[in-house]
């Protein structure tokens, strides 16, 4: 069975964000960027059922500037097959429906049953590619899957919701968002590591596909600007030498002060 | 400007966090907007929506959206989008919501203004504001070029507010697909029938510093005395203690509740990524330089063994009062 795993590569969450020149995205300049962490659980799963149908094949796609590429190797150490890198040039910021349409773009020209994103892109945290790019194909999709049994044409997924679990049947091909629980992503071997390099990486320009939404004055949704947060202030602190005490003022403060209970 | 809101129901009852979007969407057009209810068997839901801002409400009533599908679901909004042509759509940004809103803008090639804290309209322009990389940042966002506006709202942050109102007008809709090729077959309820951190006012969060699973009812009693949701971070979690139903963060889930206490957590990164923009963090940790105390509002250095069970003695003694 053959899975196309969609990639977002985004700054380390420990990354310090500062506002970029243009005021509304980030300064790139000390980033370090990582593959999203949900999107690894997608390639795992993808790995998985490669592994135990013991056929087929997993592409990975990203949709970006060059750097991209660096997060495509590592999915290709890990054990990839081949990449897709959609190439945005000169465009920026890039709104969701627009790499949807890129990674739509992408799975018209291939052959897959499995589709898989992750639940969301780390930082930005939209959660819209996965369901968008299911419209745009006309596929069915399941979203925040935390269990997958993958039948005849067919899936059965657990999809995580409100205090509950909502059990999905979904026909083949089908696009599939990774939530955390799913599996446990592996590392690459050094093996995997030499083998990358030699794995293709295929290459389109955005500007070959069709995505209006490239040109800012067409895109469907934007950052008009980014601020940093007000710093919160500073932490009241209660005495706890007589923690009975001390629990008897906080509960005061929150009464009386911040009358939140 | 026109709104129209999507109703979220399960088990016949109306999401809080959908009450709150309807809210907002009244307060943005300054009088009643439209509705849409997709299930089974529920007509009776419409005089709440009523009170809440709804002057007329969309009813997709069938067998076959008794249960979730985002076919189905979906195909209920873009037939009421398609009788009451509206301007903006607002969904609350629940499981649900998350799901229908991004498949009903690719299909109207509109953007998502995803999970905002801040909603206001500029003429006739939403405006949205939500925090972006773990909180660090802000970002504030618009609907570009989009033909509908569409935003889906962060539960727990709009007031909910309920008015005397004439019921509202009923309208059936137009047939649409409902045969999905993805439907759900059953939905597992976890074993208790908790309040979700995502939705809850009050949350009451363990972490390491409990020291182990066995002392989660020194936890779960302060829990109860507030009536709050029971966090965890993901240390615990990934421990093995509890469910990550409960796990708070960045790979868990991102809340806003009034009032957030942290019990022994340290305020990673990524665990301030999800409990950040709380209106008020408590921290209760022994160590005076663990995160934590940099983004609560109250905090009490010490040993949460002690800290914990006094706390939920004090606010039971106060609700006594
Ligand atoms: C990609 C990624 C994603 C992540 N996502 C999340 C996420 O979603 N959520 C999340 O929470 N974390 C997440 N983490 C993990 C995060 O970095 C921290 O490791 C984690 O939050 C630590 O959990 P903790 O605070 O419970 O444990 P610790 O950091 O070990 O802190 C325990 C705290 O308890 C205090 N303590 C100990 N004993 C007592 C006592 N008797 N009385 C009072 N205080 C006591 C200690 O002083 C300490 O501050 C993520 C990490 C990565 C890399
Ligand atoms: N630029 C991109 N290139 C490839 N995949 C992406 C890109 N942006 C988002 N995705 C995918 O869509 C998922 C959800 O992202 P988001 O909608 O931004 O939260 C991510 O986890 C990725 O799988």
């Amino acid at each position: 069975m053959n899975s196309l795993v969609a990639i977002a590569y985004v700054p380390d969450t420990e990354s310090k964000i500062k506002v970029g020149p243009d005021g509304s995205s980030i300064d790139e300049s000390d980033v370090k960027w990582i593959v999203s962490p949900y999107d690894e659980y997608g390639l795992e799963e993808a790995l998985k059922i490669r592994e135990s149908k013991g056929a087929g094949t997993v592409t990975v796609v990203s949709v970006g500037p060059e750097r991209v590429k660096t997060g495509l190797r590592e999915c290709l150490a890990r054990g990839a097959d081949d990449a897709v890198w959609v190439d945005t040039g000169e465009t920026k910021n890039l709104d969701a429906l627009g790499v949807s349409k890129a990674l739509a773009a992408v799975a018209k020209a291939a052959t897959f049953d499995f589709f898989w994103f992750g639940q969301k892109g780390v930082g930005p945290d939209e959660s819209l590619v996965g369901p968008m790019t299911a419209e745009l194909l006309g596929l069915p999709h399941v979203a925040n899957v935390v269990h997958l049994d993958v039948g005849e044409g067919k899936v059965t997924a657990s999809r995580e919701i409100e205090g509950a679990h909502e059990i999905v049947e979904c026909s083949l091909p089908a696009i599939l968002t990774a939530q955390k629980g799913l599996n446990e992503p592996r590392y690459a071997s050094l093996k995997g590591i030499m083998g990358a390099k030699k794995k293709p990486i295929a290459e389109k320009k955005l500007a070959d596909l069709d995505v209006p939404e490239a040109d800012p004055a067409a895109a469907k949704a934007r950052w008009r600007k980014l601020s940093l947060p007000a710093p919160r202030q500073a932490v009241k602190l209660i005495p706890a030498d007589d923690p009975a005490a001390a629990a008897k003022e906080l509960v005061r403060l929150l009464r009386e002060e911040a009358k939140v209970i | 400007m026109k709104f129209l809101v999507f109703i979220e129901q399960r088990d016949g009852k109306v999401r809080k966090a959908s009450l709150e979007a309807l809210s907002l969407a009244r307060r943005l057009a300054g009088g009643p907007v439209a509705a849409v209810l997709a299930g089974q068997g529920v007509g009776g839901l419409v005089k709440d929506l009523g009170r809440h801002g709804a002057g007329v409400v969309y009813v997709a009533d069938r067998a076959e959206l008794a249960l979730y599908s985002s076919q189905g679901y979906v195909g209920a909004l873009d037939a009421a989008a398609r009788k009451e042509s509206p301007g903006a759509v607002l969904v609350a940004a629940t499981s649900m919501g998350k799901d229908v809103a991004p498949r009903f803008a690719a299909r109207h090639d509109s953007g998502v203004l995803a999970d905002v804290m801040d909603l206001h309209l500029e003429g006739d322009r939403l405006v949205g504001s939500r925090p972006v990389y773990s909180g660090k940042a802000r970002a504030e966002v618009d609907c570009g070029a989009s033909p509908i506006q569409i935003a889906t709202t962060r539960p727990n942050v709009f007031p909910a507010e309920a008015q005397e109102a004439a019921e509202p007008r009923v309208e059936a809709l137009e047939p649409f697909e409902v045969s999905p090729r993805a439907r759900v077959v059953r939905v597992e309820a976890s074993e208790t029938k908790e309040i979700d951190v995502a939705e809850a006012d009050v949350i009451v969060s363990g972490g390491r510093g409990i020291k182990g699973p066995e002392n989660w009812p020194m936890v779960r009693d302060l829990q109860e005395a507030l009536g709050a949701a029971l966090g965890a971070s993901r240390a615990v979690v990934d421990a093995g203690w509890i469910d990550h139903q409960h796990q708070v963060g960045q790979t868990g889930k991102v809340v806003s509740p009034t009032l957030y206490v942290a019990a022994g957590i340290s305020g990673a990164i990524q665990h301030l990524a999800g409990m950040g923009t709380s209106k008020v963090i408590v921290a209760l940790n022994k160590d005076p330089e663990a995160p934590i105390f940099q983004v609560a509002t109250y905090g009490i250095v010490g040993d949460i063994f002690q800290t914990v069970p006094e706390l939920a003695k004090a606010v039971r003694a106060a609700k006594a009062e």
